[in-house]
């Protein structure tokens, strides 16, 4: 009977976690113009017209390439900073270290809204380059806190080692230091590459006119009523997610395994 | 021969806390020198100082003459072991001990003989393409032991590299540790906490407290001539006792009147007197210099270690003859046996000799 419950009530939770998007993929599917609740036989034409939309293509595109920049950008950037953060004194890193994280707690619109402002401030004439740039700052942070606890862990020992053997500092931080903590690069670049995707508020605000992306696209086209090629468009964003979700999990799975045969045998 | 290194003057503090003090020290080419001091006393950061990691406050390093404060680490032609091996855990053995000739553009087949001579040299052949966290505590020493010589550094430093290892392991590596100076015929500066550690691999030993030079000199030398109370109880286990010098070659010892072999301390000056507890010979009651009952009974494989309460001082003896506690026993001391040290002029120098 406990077991039971127990099954019901996990069910239960999948069933309200996972209902919203397999309505959303089966719909993007239905032989319908309207999304109307009523199954009218399997298509695919939804994402014909998703592939066949200029203007679905080209905000796919700004998607893509606004990831992509703000990801390496960001990625960058967060481990140079990951290193000097590292370098300073205790009480400095934890001033630091506070810093860095108000953007991750702030709400999105403050952020959102206050980065407009800025922009307008300076004379920034809204456009891809702000959206951009305004995606580096919110992902900078997530970067940070991947690189660091790996940085941290390697520690300046294996840097020292380096430098003790003839290399330079750039050769040694390449060399020794970022093969080891690029597990932490690589989760701080595909969670800031999945962010960026999947923002919304910050980019309806620093984007300006005619700029869109997916997310944007698909607020401005909904006023008008969800057609059935929103659904495809949002399955397909969906599995974009999904297939970088199951990246990390692959990658972060096979360095917790390294881990384990080398202590088998080391220890 | 000649100082291939020599510390002038080096200061340095951390978060205002001063760690050494205007440390000099000069060090011979060829010689293997040993850093002593209990945990925190200075001897890393001397080492890192040498090797270009810590920057001194003030002062200066020279290297064969040369003032090379400025010279980063990889500058230096020097190579350090660290404590915590410190091998790059994404390279085989074979990459890790080829990382430094690499960088200084050998040729391939220089770098493969290189290799094969230094695995051979470490008692590693064949490990060259074992994975790092394939090997053992020790053999991860050795591997970073191989990686610091191939490159023939000038001066080799070494900050506790046998420190995580057992007793066995550690025995063992300082032998090898021994063969490899002379095979090598390089300087050698090396750190440890371990007294019978320095005692037996150096030529030179430099016993240091709190950022201070205690006593410099050869394992014998600072075994039996320990120059001040400090270094006597760090160096081994002994008898320090508050004496007074009555005149050349006689001493007071808790009372009684003890023959040495020490001169030109004055007439009734107080000192320190330092007995090694194997120095100390039992004898039936009468028939010794000084009356008393053993206190204490402890057997430590080669020796029995006793206390003997004698004239208001618990001595420390070991003998292999045993003698059970209670016993009354006689205390008998070889004038040669005695040490005699000046007791510390001012109530600061005392802070810096004693203070540990
Ligand atoms: N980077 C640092 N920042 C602050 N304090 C430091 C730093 N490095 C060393 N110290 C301090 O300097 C003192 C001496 O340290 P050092 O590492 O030289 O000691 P040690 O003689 O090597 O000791 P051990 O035997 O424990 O290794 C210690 O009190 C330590 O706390
Ligand atoms: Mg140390």
């Amino acid at each position: 009977m406990k077991k039971l419950g127990k099954k019901l009530y996990i069910g239960l939770i999948f069933l309200f976690l996972y209902l919203p998007i397999l309505t959303l993929v089966i719909m993007s599917f239905n032989n319908s113009e309207r999304t109307t609740g009523i199954w009218r036989g399997f298509t695919l034409r939804w994402f014909r017209e998703v592939f066949n939309s200029q203007q679905i293509m080209e905000a796919a595109a700004n998607t893509l390439l606004i990831a992509l920049a703000s990801a390496v950008i960001a990625t960058a950037v967060g481990v140079v900073a990951a290193v000097g953060i590292l370098a300073l004194s205790r009480r400095q890193r934890i001033l630091i270290l506070q810093m860095t994280n108000i953007p991750m707690v702030n709400a999105e619109i403050v952020t959102a809204i206050s980065l407009m402002l800025a922009f307008a401030m300076f004379g920034i004439s809204l456009g891809l380059g702000t959206v951009l740039f305004s995606h580096i700052c919110f992902c900078l942070p997530y970067v940070i806190l991947n690189v660091l606890p790996k940085l941290r862990q390697t520690g300046s020992v294996a840097y020292e080692a380096a430098r003790d053997l003839g290399a330079g500092s750039v050769k040694a931080f390449f060399s020794v230091v970022l093969p080891d903590i690029m597990p932490g690069v690589t989760t701080g670049f595909l969670m800031s590459f999945t962010m960026s995707v999947d923002d919304f508020v910050i980019t309806f605000f620093t984007r300006g006119a005619g700029v869109n992306t997916l997310s944007t696209l698909i607020y401005s086209q909904q006023k008008i009523g969800i057609r059935s090629s929103l659904c495809a468009l949002s399955t397909l964003i969906f599995m974009l997610v999904l297939i970088i979700l199951l990246v990390r999990l692959f990658l972060s799975g096979r360095s917790a395994n390294n881990k384990q045969i080398k202590g088998g045998i080391g220890g | 021969m000649a100082n291939i290194l020599e510390l002038v003057n080096i200061s340095k503090s951390f978060d205002n806390e001063l760690i050494l003090d205007e440390l000099n020290l000069e060090i011979r080419e060829n010689t293997f020198m040993t850093l002593l001091g209990p945990s925190g006393c200075g001897k890393t950061t001397t080492l890192r100082i040498i090797g270009g990691f810590t920057r001194q406050d003030s002062g200066q390093v020279l290297f064969q003459g040369k003032d090379i404060t400025e010279l980063p680490p990889n500058k230096r032609q020097f190579n350090t072991v660290f404590q915590k091996y410190a091998l790059f855990p994404h390279m085989n053995v074979g990459e890790n001990i080829a990382y430094g000739l690499k960088i200084s553009g050998k040729s391939k087949s220089y770098i493969d003989s290189k290799i094969e001579y230094a695995l051979k040299l470490v008692n590693m052949d064949g490990y060259r393409n074992r994975a790092v966290s394939a090997l053992s505590g020790g053999q991860q020493q050795r591997i970073a032991i191989a990686r610091a010589i191939v490159n023939e550094p000038k001066v080799l430093l070494l900050d506790e590299p046998l420190g995580a290892l057992d007793l066995k392991l550690r025995q063992e590596l300082q032998y090898e540790l021994i063969r490899l100076k002379n095979e090598l015929g390089i300087t050698f500066i090396y750190v440890t906490h371990d007294q019978e550690e320095a005692l037996t691999m150096s030529d030179t030993v430099v016993v240091m407290n709190q950022g201070y030079i205690q006593q410099m000199g050869s394992p014998e030398n600072i075994y039996n001539e320990p120059e001040n109370a400090f270094v006597a109880t760090f160096i081994g286990d002994s008898n320090i006792i508050d004496s007074l010098m009555l005149r050349d070659r006689l001493v007071q010892i808790c009372g009684t009147a003890f023959p040495c072999v020490d001169e030109g301390f004055g007439i009734n000056r107080p000192v320190d007197v330092v007995i090694r507890p194997e120095d100390v010979i039992l004898d039936e009651p009468g028939r010794g210099q000084l009356d008393g009952v053993v206190t204490h009974l402890v057997f430590q494989g080669v020796h029995y270690e006793m206390e003997v309460m004698a004239g208001g001082f618990e001595w420390l003896v070991q003998s292999t003859q045993i003698q059970p506690v209670g016993k009354e026993v006689s205390l008998r001391v070889d004038p040669e046996n005695i040490q005699i040290m000046s007791k510390p002029a001012s109530e600061d120098e005392e802070a810096m000799v004693i203070d540990a």
